[in-house]
C-alpha cells in the first residue's frame, strides 16, 4: 500500500505536495542565521553557480536587515527566490558548507536565501530602478529562468526587452518542471511578477516563434537571447503507437503542475530512468496516491545520474528501485499493461543485455524520463547558428554569444540540461554579453 | 565526598550558592522554593525605605542565537511592605534553620538604619547585607550606589550599623567607581564582617533606533539601569581579585557578577570569594539550575583533592601578578591541528586583518586549511580564540623554558627601551607587510 491516497480536493493535493523547504519564520531565520560562521572565500559562495555571496546575505538577515539580504541575493541571482527552494543546494552551497567537516549540518542557506527574499516580495520592496532607456531593443525567445534573468539584467541597463514565449505562463520548467513538493506555481508567478514590475520588461505569451517570426524579429531587434530549454521526451526504442498511458516525464509533470487534481496514473506505475527527473517523477507518482511505484534504471544505482537525496526522496515516499533493468519493449494493444526488461550487466564500461533474464512488470501507467531531445529543427532555421553534435547551442564562454553575432543564448540549449540557477546565472551573464555587442 | 557548607563570616550555610538580593528573592515563597531546590542561602530582595516601581523593568543584551547574555534592570528595592516580608522571613526560618537568610537593606537616617537592622534581627536574619551598590533609581535619592561611590559615607554608615547589629554585616560593593579597593577598605574601617561585590554597572543595553528611546521604554522614555548577566563575569572577576589582594585584607568575599555554571562559581573561588550570590541565571532559568551547580562543583572538588570550599578559595591568586611581572621571555606559536580544521578561515582574516599576518592560505580550493607563518606569529591567541572547533588551533611554548626576564627585572637592570626608535623595542624587526600590498589582496 502507497503512502499517500489520491488527492480529491486541494488541500489534500496540498498535503500530499507539502514544501520540503518551508517559508521561516523570523525567529528560525534569526537562529539559524546566527550559526552562520562568516568564512573567509567562502566555500559556499564559491559553490553557487551565480555566486551569491551568502555570508553577507544571511549576516544581513541576522542583524535585521533583511532588505539588505534581498538586494544581495537579487543582485547575484534574479531567481533569488525559486533558487533558495529548488536548488539542489545539498551538493551546492550547503554541500560545500564547512560544518559539514565536523559532521555539524550545515546552514539552511536556501530556506535563508527565500525567507529574505518572500519579504521582499511580500512587502513589495523596490531594489531596483533600471536606467534610463538607451533606445536599443532585444527580444527574448523563451520566458524561463534564463531569458527572464537576461530580460532584468538588460532592463537595469536600459534596454527595452521584450519576451516570446510559445507557452501561456512564465519562468519555463520551473513552473512546468520542478516538483509541486519543492515550490508552489504562485511562490514562482509572484517572483515573475515581483520582477515585471520593477524591470519592466514585456512577456508575449502563447506565441511560437516560427520562421518568419524570426525574420521579423531580426528586423525590429538590434539582439536575440535563445533560451528556449528543451523539446520533448525522447523515448529510448521507436514506439509503433501512441498509447494513453505512456507518457513522457516532462509532459506528466507539466499535466500535473498545471492540473493538481485531474492526473490520474493508477495504482501500479514505472517510472524509467536514472535521472533527477525520474526520481521527482517517481515521487509525485507516489504522493499523486500509486499505490506501486517501481523506478527501473538500466544501469546499477551507484551510476545513477540523480542526486543522492533526490533518490532518498523518492525512497522516502515508497518507491521501490529496480536497477539493471532495461526496457525491451511495453505490452499492450490499446494501453500499455506491462513492461518487459532484460537484466544487463557492465562490460568494458557498457551496459548489455543478459541473455534469458528476461522479466516483466505489469503497469497502469509508464514514464520515460529518458532525457528530452533538443529543439534542432526550430535551432536550425536560424542562419550560420552552429550546434555541436549532441544538438547544443555553441556559445562563447564568458559572453554567450552564438556564431550568428546577433544571437546570444543560455539555459539548457546550451548546457544540455541543468538547473533553475544555471540558467539564471546563463541569463544574467549573456546580458552583460549583449551589452558589450551593443555598445561595442 | 568534598565538604560543601560554609561559615561566611558567621553566617552558616549548607553550600557556597546563594540567591543574590534581586527579584528572585522577592518573597518567602520563591526562597523556600529555592531552598527546597537545594539552594544555600538566600539574600532577601532589599527592604528599606518606600518605593514605587515602573512597568517595564528589565530589557536584554541578546548575541547572535544566544538571549539575554547580559540583562539591565531599572527596578528599584522591594515594594512589598515590610511587615510582610518579616513575617515571611520568620516563616523560612522556621522551615529552614539551617540556611542562611540574609536581609539586604537600604534606607537613609541613622535612626532608620538602627530600627531595620534590629528589626529583621528579630525576624531571624542569620546575617545583613547593606546594599550599597544600587546605580539607578535609588542613588538618585542618596542612597545604593551614592553611597558605594563616597568612601566615607559609606564607612559612617557601616559604622551606624556596627553600633546596633548582632548578627554579620556584609557590605555590598558597587562596580560603578574606578578603584573598588577603596569602598572595600572603608567597608573594613567601619567594622563590617564581610564584603560582596560586585552589584549591577550603570548601563544602557541598547537603543530603540526606530522611535529613537533606549530600552527598557517606560512610555516613550528610558533611563539608565544597572548591567549584569554572564557579559559582566570578567569585571566581576577582576574585582573580587582587587579587593582579594588588598595587603592585609581579611574579610570574606562574596562573589557575584554573571555566575551561572558551577565553573563561573569555581573561577570566582579560585579568585577569593568564599560564596557565590547568582540572579540572572536563576531569572533566566529557574531555580533548578541548583542540580548542575552542586553535583558540578562537588566532582570538581574531588577531581582536585579538595575537601572544603576554604581549600580552593584564592588558589589563583599567587598567579594573578601586575603585568610587569609577567615573563618576557615566555614565547607561544600557534599550532592547527589539520585532522579538525574545517576551512572555515576565519583564523586566517582574523590574524591578517586583525592581528599579524601570521597565517597563511594554500590558495587552493580543495585544501583550505592555512597553515601558520612561524616566524611573525607573536603568540597572540586569536587565531585560537576564533576558531570554532574546539581544540584545533592551539598554543604551543617554542621557548626552552628556562629563561626569564620580566619588565621589572629589566627596569631594575636598566634594560628596557628609552626611546621610540630604541632597538630593544619589542616589535623592532618584526616583518609587516609593504602598505601597498594590501591592494593587491581579495576581499
Amino acid at each position: 500500500m502507497g503512502e499517500y491516497k489520491k488527492p480529491k480536493t486541494a488541500e489534500e493535493f496540498e498535503q500530499n505536495f507539502s514544501q520540503i523547504k518551508p517559508l521561516m519564520d523570523a525567529s528560525m531565520a534569526y537562529y539559524e542565521s546566527s550559526r552562520c560562521l562568516f568564512c573567509y572565500d567562502a566555500p559556499c559562495v564559491t559553490a553557487c553557480p551565480t555566486g551569491i555571496d551568502i555570508p553577507l546575505f544571511i549576516r544581513q538577515i541576522n542583524n535585521k536587515n533583511t532588505k539588505g539580504a534581498a538586494k544581495t541575493i537579487y543582485d547575484s541571482n534574479y531567481f533569488g527566490n525559486a533558487c533558495g527552494k529548488v536548488c539542489p543546494t545539498e551538493v551546492l552551497c550547503e554541500g560545500a558548507c564547512v560544518y559539514n567537516h565536523r559532521d555539524a549540518k550545515p546552514i539552511e542557506i536556501g530556506r535563508l536565501q527565500s525567507y529574505a527574499t518572500q519579504d521582499a516580495m511580500q512587502k513589495e520592496i523596490t531594489l531596483y530602478q533600471p536606467a534610463p532607456a538607451n533606445g536599443k531593443k532585444v527580444a527574448i525567445i523563451g520566458a524561463g529562468p534564463a531569458g527572464i534573468a537576461c530580460a532584468c539584467e538588460l532592463s537595469l541597463l536600459g534596454y527595452e526587452v521584450h519576451i516570446f514565449e510559445a507557452k501561456s505562463q512564465p519562468s519555463g520548467l520551473t513552473l512546468y518542471g520542478v516538483a509541486p513538493y519543492k515550490i508552489t506555481n504562485e511562490e514562482i508567478l509572484q517572483e515573475v511578477e515581483y520582477l515585471q514590475n520593477q524591470f519592466g520588461f514585456k512577456i508575449c505569451f502563447n506565441e511560437r516563434v516560427d520562421s518568419e517570426k524570426l525574420v521579423e524579429l531580426e528586423k525590429n531587434y538590434q539582439a536575440i537571447f535563445l533560451g528556449i530549454g528543451l523539446g520533448k521526451t525522447r523515448f529510448p526504442f521507436p514506439m509503433e503507437k501512441e498509447m494513453p498511458n505512456v507518457i513522457g516525464a516532462t509532459e506528466i509533470i507539466e499535466q500535473l503542475k498545471v492540473n493538481h487534481l485531474t492526473t490520474n496514473l493508477g495504482d501500479q506505475v514505472i517510472v524509467i530512468g536514472g535521472g533527477n527527473t525520474a526520481m521527482d517523477a517517481a515521487s509525485e507518482a507516489a504522493r499523486l496516491g500509486a499505490k506501486h511505484v517501481t523506478l527501473a534504471y538500466r544501469r546499477s544505482k551507484e551510476e545513477m545520474g540523480a542526486y543522492e537525496f533526490e533518490y532518498d526522496l523518492a525512497k522516502a515516499v515508497g518507491v521501490q528501485g529496480v536497477f539493471n533493468a532495461q526496457p525491451l519493449e511495453i505490452i499492450g494493444t490499446d494501453q500499455a499493461e506491462a513492461v518487459r526488461f532484460v537484466r544487463t550487466e557492465l562490460v568494458d564500461g557498457n551496459v548489455r543485455p543478459i541473455e534469458g533474464s528476461e522479466f516483466t512488470i505489469a503497469c497502469d501507467a509508464v514514464i520515460f524520463a529518458t532525457g528530452q531531445s533538443k529543439q534542432v529543427d526550430f535551432l536550425n532555421k536560424i542562419k550560420d547558428l552552429e550546434l555541436d553534435d549532441k544538438g547544443k547551442i555553441k556559445v562563447k564562454e564568458a559572453s554567450f554569444q552564438t556564431t550568428n553575432p546577433m544571437y546570444f543564448a543560455g539555459g539548457d540549449a546550451v548546457n544540455g540540461g541543468a538547473e533553475v540557477v544555471n540558467a539564471a546565472a546563463d541569463g544574467k551573464q549573456a546580458a552583460l554579453g549583449i551589452h558589450d555587442f551593443l555598445i561595442a | 565526598m568534598p565538604d560543601l557548607s560554609v561559615n561566611f563570616a558567621g553566617i552558616k550555610a549548607p553550600n557556597p550558592f546563594w540567591l543574590a538580593s534581586a527579584p528572585p528573592t522577592n518573597s518567602g515563597y520563591q526562597i523556600m522554593k529555592a531552598f527546597d531546590a537545594g539552594w544555600g542561602g538566600a539574600v532577601w530582595k532589599t527592604l528599606g525605605v518606600p518605593v514605587v516601581n515602573v512597568s517595564s523593568r528589565y530589557a536584554s543584551v541578546n548575541y547572535k542565537g544566544n538571549r539575554m547574555i547580559g540583562l539591565n534592570n531599572i527596578e528599584l528595592i522591594t515594594d512589598r511592605p515590610l511587615k510582610d516580608n518579616l513575617r515571611e522571613m520568620e516563616e523560612v526560618k522556621k522551615y529552614f534553620p539551617d540556611h542562611a537568610v540574609i536581609a539586604s537593606l537600604m534606607v537613609e537616617s541613622k535612626a532608620q538604619w538602627h530600627q531595620i537592622v534590629k528589626d529583621v534581627e528579630n525576624a531571624g536574619a542569620d546575617g545583613i547585607e547593606l546594599n550599597f551598590g544600587c546605580p539607578h533609581g535609588m542613588c538618585e535619592r542618596g542612597m545604593g550606589s551614592a553611597v558605594g561611590q563616597e568612601p566615607s559615607v559609606l564607612k559612617t554608615i557601616v559604622e551606624w550599623v556596627m553600633e546596633v547589629a548582632k548578627v554579620p554585616v556584609i557590605v555590598k560593593l558597587t562596580p560603578n567607581i574606578s578603584d573598588i579597593t577603596y569602598p572595600a577598605q572603608a567597608a573594613k574601617e567601619g567594622g563590617a564582617d564581610a564584603i560582596s561585590l560586585i552589584n549591577t554597572i550603570q548601563s544602557l543595553v541598547g537603543v530603540d533606533i526606530d522611535n529613537f528611546v533606549p530600552y527598557p521604554i517606560v512610555d516613550g522614555k528610558s533611563t539608565n539601569g544597572g548591567y549584569c548577566g554572564p557579559a559582566v563575569k570578567p569585571i566581576a572577576l577582576n574585582m573580587t581579585k582587587n579587593c582579594a589582594q588588598i595587603p592585609n585584607y581579611d574579610l570574606p568575599i562574596s562573589g557575584i557578577g554573571g555566575i551561572e555554571t558551577w565553573r563561573d562559581a569555581v573561577e570566582f573561588m579560585l579568585l577569593g570569594a568564599s560564596t557565590v550570590q547568582i540572579c540572572t541565571a536563576v531569572m533566566h532559568y529557574g531555580f533548578g539550575i541548583i542540580r548542575d551547580l552542586v553535583p558540578g562543583l562537588e566532582s570538581y572538588m574531588i577531581d582536585k583533592g579538595f575537601n572544603t570550599i576554604d581549600e580552593m578559595v584564592g588558589k589563583a591568586l599567587p598567579n594573578t601578578k601586575t603585568w610587569e611581572n609577567l615573563n618576557l621571555k615566555y614565547k607561544v606559536t600557534a599550532s592547527i591541528d589539520e585532522s579538525k580544521c574545517i576551512g572555515c578561515q576565519l583564523c586566517y582574516t582574523a590574524c591578517e586583518d586583525g592581528a599579524h599576518q601570521a597565517i597563511g592560505l594554500k590558495g587552493d580550493e580543495e585544501n583550505r586549511i592555512p597553515f601558520i607563518i612561524d616566524e611573525n606569529c607573536v603568540g597572540c591567541n586569536l587565531c585560537s580564540l576564533v576558531c570554532p572547533v574546539e581544540e584545533c588551533i592551539t598554543m604551543v611554548q617554542t621557548d626552552d623554558g628556562k629563561s626569564h626576564n620580566t619588565w621589572k627585572e629589566r627596569t631594575e637592570a636598566n634594560e628596557i627601551p628609552n626611546d621610540f626608535n630604541d632597538e630593544r623595542a619589542g616589535g623592532n624587526g618584526h616583518w609587516i607587510p609593504e602598505p601597498k600590498d594590501a591592494l593587491k589582496k581579495k576581499r
